[in-house]
């Protein structure tokens, strides 16, 4: 690999990658996302593998076969995806493989393979026209099925490195900082400070040692977007860093990323290497006399560590503590030195806004939020995955058109926006537009993009509890109200649901979660209490029947439920009454079981073994 | 010259001040926990809150001890806002020191009349870090420090046996505020800390003559009461 | 497991890059030797000169390091949001009767350690249960059951040949 010292050493490397990398060169590409991993993707692309080499499939079929990151669509794990024509199957296993291949070479797809629309149970053959990739616009996660992340070659034939060569070969610091501001472009880490502006206030601060941060600790439960841009296009968030440290002044930045994401690690490692080989960090970045270089920290388990100030105690090598702002980063940051962090979705939209213009990015989304935003879509609905749309779309499009509705004919109640920190929206808001400040009017928040679904058969309570659990045993414990606030929070919640609470309870939340909000010294305990509060906003009712009448409407929380057997279904197969953990369950073959509500612990294995719906809730 | 309004006063503070220092330096009294003037601010008591308004923001409540003073601020000390915020921080710091006079004083003072959670143990450390700090930074042993994380939280020497770098001083004793920690848990020991560890407390194999004199105790609550902030500025002048 | 100052001080020696290193260096030694043995802390403490009670407040606060020894077996159950609603509370909870031990606690015989994590991102195949590294998903009690059933088995077969 040679080293790109100018302009014209890039342009001709790239012209002549381009015939290598031709948008309708033939491939098989199997998805290498975490998710389809878990399903045995890798074994897939060995079968693969094996079937085209082994056979000498090449002499007749001139597919290649590449492992891409995350195409997004984890429900449907492992993906294959057959391009150009974008032929999609799912759930493939390595026995399917045989039979893919043969048919590609007769020009015939595998019908039970494809996807089947769960409304309409229409079989659909090409990606793009099912209707979760549909209904989205993918800027930040465009290659990420596209792409294999190893190899640098194809990012820059696909336009990758274009941007930073721009901006290196006619553009100022000054200039990239305006386009910023012009593109409208706001942290995607959560709190939407506008990312021009932060660079600006960086820029300005006196000093010749400046830092540049990708904040890539993605600690939200249920959220894995960052992972997924860093595992599938490791050098878009590269290409966005090193452009932005130009326009700030720094040459030296680092990626923070949680250690419980190797492969995103390893992505991110290889790329770095790749891309100082080519010269695109290090000195004298493609002959521009600018100088850059990127490091990797690994977190060491700490959600708390994903606030800025947190962070870079941590890059330090310190304990994870956040500490009062002023002094911002900007003025005063790693090493007491100016320093910016941005979210790795606000790096990696750099490329594009600097290729595409700012005004181009500017149309995008609504009047205060531009551009696209990031959502993994989980919980209880039938597309689980990670969704990229414009801002301004309503919760509505996003739940039903684009995650295909609530699965088991079950009702939406409410969806859990921003993280654990977020907050519930529930069924009368589904219609809003989703941008900034409609979710801290609605009292969640955009947070990193997480969002949790929630059916009829979750209950509020719990899972108010469920997230205050999460935050304090996250919290750091240096500030009283976060410290004790959250424990004090969550002991009441416990007792809700334990059928324990009193009158009282819901006046003590609401008043200690402002309080905890208002006097938190971090993010953290400022946003916390957000899933209390809004969870007794909207479902006060839900609240109300676990303290006054002592009943879980969604029949979750155990102390408040008890099983029983329906005599009709029960067909007395004994199978409950081998499974139950604590000899609950009694009778004898062929007559209808007993539970004896006192040794039953509401375990839920009953349930899973019956097959006769047998098994009573109340 | 920083100008701003506290409690509707007219304020002239040098830059680099915090809101804390200016209410102290004007009499205005605001409750502190973790603040020493000796020391570094810390910002984790959250007693100090004040309700700041800036003209470009909504009004909205910072720690005094860490805020720096800004050019046309107007903060208020004592508004209703900043007495629930503090009445709930007392109310959550009682949780578990729920014997600490100080803090029975001023729950009296801010009218609260009912502490609605309590933490299983009663533990009058308040996790305010004086001890560390003062450990770290005027004695410079660092023979203690803040272990674990949120409600586990505690300060505790190395592994929670007897550190090797104590030296017995008894700044952490001076310093605490809530009596925490007692002088007999240092002289003579090293080990400060308040729960039996697993090992036998050792007497210190470097000094074991060492004992906190009456002078030794003098000299340190000198040091402490030099207010950290202006020493600094003594120096530039 | 036999702990060596000399390997030790080579980890060490590798991971010192300049400021900061600390949290680098304690994670090559967890990663070496699964947790962060007493004479270790104090080595790199005395080596990176950063005072020992810095070393072990950061050691305790970080959720990656350990000062106990962990089983031979590590089992993580993911309790992010997606497996929660999902149902990883009950298989949580069942792996914790048949072990005996709580999350965050290692058997007796060293067999098994039993750990919650928060969030693999692996949402769309929740609950899910990481055993030594492998990940299975969509757990329910019964595939729990049948996970650590398969581990012992190997474990009986170890001892008896």
């Amino acid at each position: 690999m040679d080293r790109i010292n100018s302009a014209a050493d890039f342009d001709r490397l790239r012209t002549g990658l381009q015939s290598d990398y031709a948008p309708d060169h033939p491939w098989i590409t199997v998805c290498g996302g975490t998710g389809c991993r878990v399903y045995g993707s890798e074994k897939v692309w060995n079968a693969f593998r094996d079937e085209i080499t082994n056979k000498n499939m090449n002499a007749t079929l001139t597919y290649d076969l590449k492992m891409t990151g995350c195409h997004g669509f984890c429900e449907k794990g492992p993906l294959v995806v057959i391009r150009p024509m974008g032929i999609m199957y799912t759930h493939v296993q390595v026995g399917d493989v045989p039979e893919i291949v043969a048919e590609l070479a007769n020009g015939r797809t595998v019908e039970r393979l494809l996807y089947s629309d769960p409304k309409s149970g229409e079989i659909i053959e090409h990606e793009h026209d099912v209707s979760f990739y549909k209904h989205q616009q993918r800027l930040i996660l465009n290659l990420n099925g596209i792409l294999d992340p190893f190899r640098i070659d194809e990012y820059i034939a696909l336009g990758g490195y274009t941007s930073l060569e721009k901006v290196l070969g006619s553009m100022s610091p000054e200039q990239v900082i305006a386009e910023l501001k012009a593109s409208g472009l706001r942290g995607r880490g959560g709190a939407g400070y506008p990312t021009g502006s932060k660079w600006e206030m960086c820029r300005k601060q006196p000093g010749e040692i400046k830092y540049v941060i990708c904040n890539a600790d993605e600690g939200d439960p249920g959220a894995y977007m960052d992972r997924s841009i860093m595992e599938g296009n490791p050098h878009r968030v590269l290409e966005g860093m090193t452009i932005g440290a130009y326009a700030i002044g720094a040459d030296q930045g680092y990626v923070y990323i949680r250690n419980e994401y190797p492969l995103a690690v390893k992505h991110l490692r290889q790329a770095i290497k790749q891309a100082q080989e080519y010269g695109f960090l290090g000195t004298n970045i493609l002959g521009s006399g600018f100088d850059f270089n990127v490091n990797i920290k690994l977190g060491s388990g700490a959600f708390v560590c994903g606030e800025e100030t947190a962070l870079m105690a941590s890059i330090e090598g310190r304990v994870g503590e956040p500490r009062p702002r002023p002094p911002y980063p900007t003025t005063a940051g790693l090493w007491g030195k100016p320093t910016n962090i941005n979210n790795v979705k606000s790096w990696a939209s750099v490329p594009i806004i600097i290729e595409r213009g700012a005004d181009w990015y500017a149309d995008i989304g609504t009047e205060t939020s531009k551009g696209t935003m990031i959502f993994s879509v989980v919980g209880n609905i039938n597309n689980t995955g990670l969704v990229e749309v414009p801002m301004g779309i309503s919760l509505r499009e996003l739940i039903y058109e684009i995650g295909g509705g609530i699965p088991h004919g079950n009702t939406f109640k409410a969806a859990q926006i921003g993280g654990p920190s977020g907050g519930c929206i529930p069924a009368q808001h589904l219609d809003t537009p989703i941008d900034y400040e409609s979710l801290t009017a609605l009292g969640a928040i955009m947070g990193s993009g997480g969002l949790v679904v929630a059916d009829e058969d979750t209950c509020m309570v719990d899972f108010a509890r469920y997230f205050m659990q999460f935050t304090q045993e996250e919290s750091c414990g240096k500030c009283v109200p976060c410290r004790v606030g959250t424990k004090a929070m969550l002991e009441t919640l416990k007792r809700i649901c334990a059928g324990e609470g009193q009158l009282g309870d819901m006046d003590y939340l609401l008043e200690l979660g402002e309080e905890v909000k208002r006097s938190s010294l971090c993010g953290l305990g400022q946003t916390a209490p957000n899933p209390v509060l809004s969870t007794i906003h909207y479902f006060r009712d839900e609240y109300e029947a676990h303290i006054v009448d002592k009943t879980c409407p969604a029949k979750v929380c155990k102390a408040l439920i008890t099983y029983s057997i329906i005599p009709e279904n029960c067909t007395g197969c004994m199978v409950c009454l081998r499974n139950c953990p604590s000899d609950a369950i009694t009778g004898t073959k062929q007559e209808v079981h007993v539970i004896d509500a006192d040794l039953c612990t509401r375990c839920g294995m009953c349930i899973s073994v019956c097959k006769f719906d047998a098994i009573l809730v109340t | 010259m920083i100008r701003l309004m506290i409690d509707e006063r007219p304020i002239e503070v040098p830059e680099g001040r915090t809101i804390l220092e200016a209410c102290r330096e004007h009499g205005i009294h605001v409750p502190t926990l973790c603040y020493h003037p000796a020391l570094e601010p810390y910002g984790a008591c959250r007693l100090c809150m004040v309700e700041l308004s800036q003209p470009t923001r909504p009004p909205r409540l910072v720690a005094a001890c860490t805020h720096p003073c800004e050019q046309g601020a107007v903060v208020t000390t004592d508004s209703e806002t900043v007495r629930r915020s503090r009445r709930m921080t007392v109310e959550l710091l009682l949780a578990g020191a729920f014997n600490d006079p100080e803090l029975l004083a001023l729950a009296d003072e801010l009218g609260l009349d009912e502490v609605r959670f309590r933490l299983p143990e009663e533990d009058a450390c308040v996790l305010c870090g004086l001890c560390v700090r003062a450990c770290q930074e005027i004695v410079g042993v660092s023979a203690i420090s803040l272990t674990n994380r949120g409600i586990s939280k505690e300060v505790s020497p190395p592994f929670r046996i007897v550190s090797p770098t104590c030296i017995g001083c008894g700044t952490c004793v001076l310093i605490c505020p809530t009596g925490a920690l007692q002088l007999n848990d240092v002289t003579g020991f090293r080990s400060v800390h308040p729960v039996d560890s697993e090992y036998d407390r050792v007497y210190c194999q470097v000094c074991d003559d060492l004992d906190l004199k009456p002078s030794l105790i003098q000299d340190l609550e000198v040091l402490l009461s030099k207010h950290a902030a202006y020493t600094v500025d003594q120096e530039e002048n | 497991m036999r702990i060596s100052i000399s390997e030790i001080n080579q980890l060490i020696s590798q991971e010192m890059l300049g400021d900061g290193s600390l949290i680098s260096v304690l994670e090559e030694i967890q990663q070496r030797y699964r947790y962060l043995p007493r004479e270790a802390l104090i080595l790199a403490s005395e080596r990176l000169d950063v005072p020992l009670s810095q070393a072990y407040a950061v050691a305790t606060f970080y959720n990656a390091f350990s000062l106990k020894p962990k089983g031979k077996h590590c089992l993580q159950v993911c309790m992010g949001t997606a497996c929660h609603v999902r149902g990883s509370p009950q298989v949580l909870n069942r792996i914790e009767t048949t072990l005996g031990i709580a999350a965050g606690e290692t058997t007796p015989d060293m067999l098994f350690t039993l750990e919650t994590v928060n969030c693999l991102g692996a949402c769309a195949l929740g609950p899910i249960v990481v055993t030594d590294g492998e990940y299975s998903g969509q757990m329910t009690v019964q595939k729990s059951d049948m996970l650590l059933k398969r581990i012992m088995r190997t474990e009986e077969v170890k001892k008896d040949g």
